[in-house]
């Protein structure tokens, strides 16, 4: 079935200089294995592709049902440097929910 | 020893809602306030102000507020701490002095750290081996040495202890770490040894989840904003810490926000990097240990914290000069908005490099279409309006400024129906610039004075 990642999860976003990091954290417990199996580095990296420029790192938090993603080079620089009207990295966590998932198990949401 | 203590976030930067401090020393029981006021950015503003006057370089809104909340704080014995103290954390104790004097208040007891501003001690340091290479781009110091206008080590919770002990009721620090902040008392009040790490790690986590004031309590929240209560009134967040280690996350009764496992998750992961290394220097704490149990109505218990000893580096935060930005914005209305706005983008373009103008970047966005969203955007042909924004840098101060003047002339020059240049001509600001640096915690120490007024 076709989900969309806001109706599995929520998230935070922030800056360190000029790297973006989105915190992605299940909606319920069931949902974090989701989260792991699909939300990928590969998948992330597709799915910010003009936005991310560097790697991106992904870091698992069980305890929270959640994912920590590192956005290297996202910012414009970063900090004051940066141009964006988003130099911070606030929003790049609705860019991360608004990912379109495409998943083999059935749930009910 | 007390059998808890009450930890209040009054502030999570400088320019949160002034209110908040107010509220947390009036609204409820708490035994500390802690305030963090430093951005990365806010030394190198605080640098240029005491350049200015000798007199200033802190937080001066902690005059005004102090004006307000001493008498509460002193019939409550209610302990402060704050890092306001900025670049020049003694004046700010003077100022706050002036204020006890004024208000009549006799033995009001400040602590101060100090000793982590090294902008005059460089060259010492730099001949003694200390290279000051940049943590994040891996360039050295060389590349920026006269352009900087601040260096500062983190100092942690250890100094705010001492100040304590001598019996500070306020503890003025310059650039400590936000978590120190929250942690320091627990450390004073539980006579926890600065080799228990797991109890350190826990203070420390609850000073990640103070640090941003109601961050952690219903704002900026994203499961499910809506149900938020009340959020003109939000509380602040109290961390309820316990002698082994438990904190509680609560906040005052009667006040507006939420406090729940969710929100206290979304702020644990608010700017962290690899979760089983959040280093301070107090502690390194994993957050993979971290458990979370909604235990009452605004009330989240934090435990199984573990941690693992400090590193033997303090982080340093210097600011460098870097330039100039300007932004000029212009609203274009339907129809055919986007398009408008990208033919005026053009002409800004070609006009610019007429003038023969050089800058290191020029960015253009679409406000209300893809400033956040880049090119995942989704592209509507009804979209009622769109606002340009045209950001440039430029190490040359002259350029920036022609660029100022090149926005308006777009208004008559340009494609139709368009505005929103009410503001005049934008000002270029200067770029100061961030470089986070290490430096052995042997080569840097804190100073601590507790005096009287």
């Amino acid at each position: 079935m076709k989900i969309q990642l806001a109706e599995i999860a929520h998230a935070r976003s922030g800056d360190k200089g000029d790297t973006g990091n989105v915190g992605v954290i299940a909606l319920r417990e069931s949902y974090y294995p989701l989260l792991v199996k699909y939300l990928t580095v590969e998948r992330v990296k597709l799915h910010f592709s003009g936005i991310c420029l560097g790697k991106i790192e992904r870091y698992e938090l069980p305890n929270l049902g959640a994912l920590n993603f590192l956005l290297h080079q996202s910012l414009g620089g970063g900090g004051t440097r940066s141009l964006k009207n988003d130099a911070q990295g606030k929003t790049l966590s609705s860019v991360m929910l608004r990912m379109e998932l495409d998943i083999t198990e059935s749930i009910s949401l | 020893m007390k059998q808890s203590i009450r930890i209040a976030s009054g502030q999570g930067f400088w320019g949160d809602l002034q209110s908040a401090p107010i509220d947390q020393v009036r609204n409820g029981p708490i035994d500390y306030m802690v305030m963090d006021y430093l951005a990365e950015v806010t030394m190198s503003i605080l640098q240029k102000q005491k350049m200015r006057d000798p007199k200033l370089g802190y937080a001066k809104d902690l005059v005004p507020l102090f004006e307000k909340i001493l008498p509460d704080i002193v019939i409550n014995d209610i302990r402060v701490i704050t890092n306001g103290g900025g670049v020049n954390p003694i004046a700010c104790r003077d100022a706050i002095f002036a204020v006890a004097d004024r208000l009549g208040f006799k033995k009001l007891k400040i602590g101060v750290v100090y000793g982590d501003d090294i902008l005059d001690k460089l060259e010492t340091l730099t001949g003694q081996g200390v290279n000051f290479e940049n943590t994040e781009t891996k360039e050295q110091l060389s590349s920026v040495r006269s352009k900087i206008i601040s260096a500062n080590v983190y100092f942690g919770a250890f100094p705010i202890v001492e100040a304590l002990k001598q019996g500070a009721q306020i503890v003025i620090t310059g650039r400590t770490t936000d978590t120190g902040l929250t942690l320091a008392p627990m450390i004073y009040e539980y006579g926890w040894t600065n080799d228990d790490w797991n109890r350190l790690a826990a203070g420390t986590v609850a000073g990640h989840i103070l640090e941003c004031g109601g961050q952690a309590s219903g704002g900026n929240f994203s499961a499910g904003w809506r149900s938020v209560p009340d959020m003109a009134h939000i509380g602040f967040p109290i961390a309820e810490a316990y002698p082994d280690g438990r904190v509680v996350i609560t906040k005052h009764e009667k006040t507006g926000g939420r406090v729940s496992s969710a929100t206290v998750k979304e702020q644990l992961l608010y700017e962290i990097g690899n979760p089983r290394e959040y280093i301070t220097p107090d502690c390194v704490a994993d957050f993979t240990s971290i458990q979370l149990k909604d235990i009452g109505i605004n009330r989240v218990e934090v435990s199984g914290v573990r941690g693992y000893p400090a590193t033997d580096f303090y982080k340093v935060s210097m600011s460098y000069f870097d330039g100039y930005t300007a932004f000029g914005t212009l609203t274009y209305a339907w129809p055919d908005a986007l398009e408008k706005a990208s033919k005026a983008d053009e002409i800004l373009r070609i006009r610019l490099s007429d003038l023969g103008l050089k800058f290191e970047e020029i960015r253009t966005e679409f406000l209300g279409y893809n400033s956040c969203f880049g090119p995942l955007a989704d592209h509507s042909e009804a979209m009622n309006e769109v606002v340009l924004r045209v950001g440039v840098r430029s190490q040359d101060q002259g350029a920036v400024e022609q660029f100022s003047r090149s926005i308006a002339p777009l208004i008559l020059t340009g494609p139709p129906s368009v505005t929103g240049f009410a503001g005049g001509r934008p000002r270029p600001s200067e770029v100061i610039a961030y470089w986070p640096a290490l430096i052995p915690k042997s080569s840097a120490a804190s100073h601590v004075v507790v005096e009287t007024n």
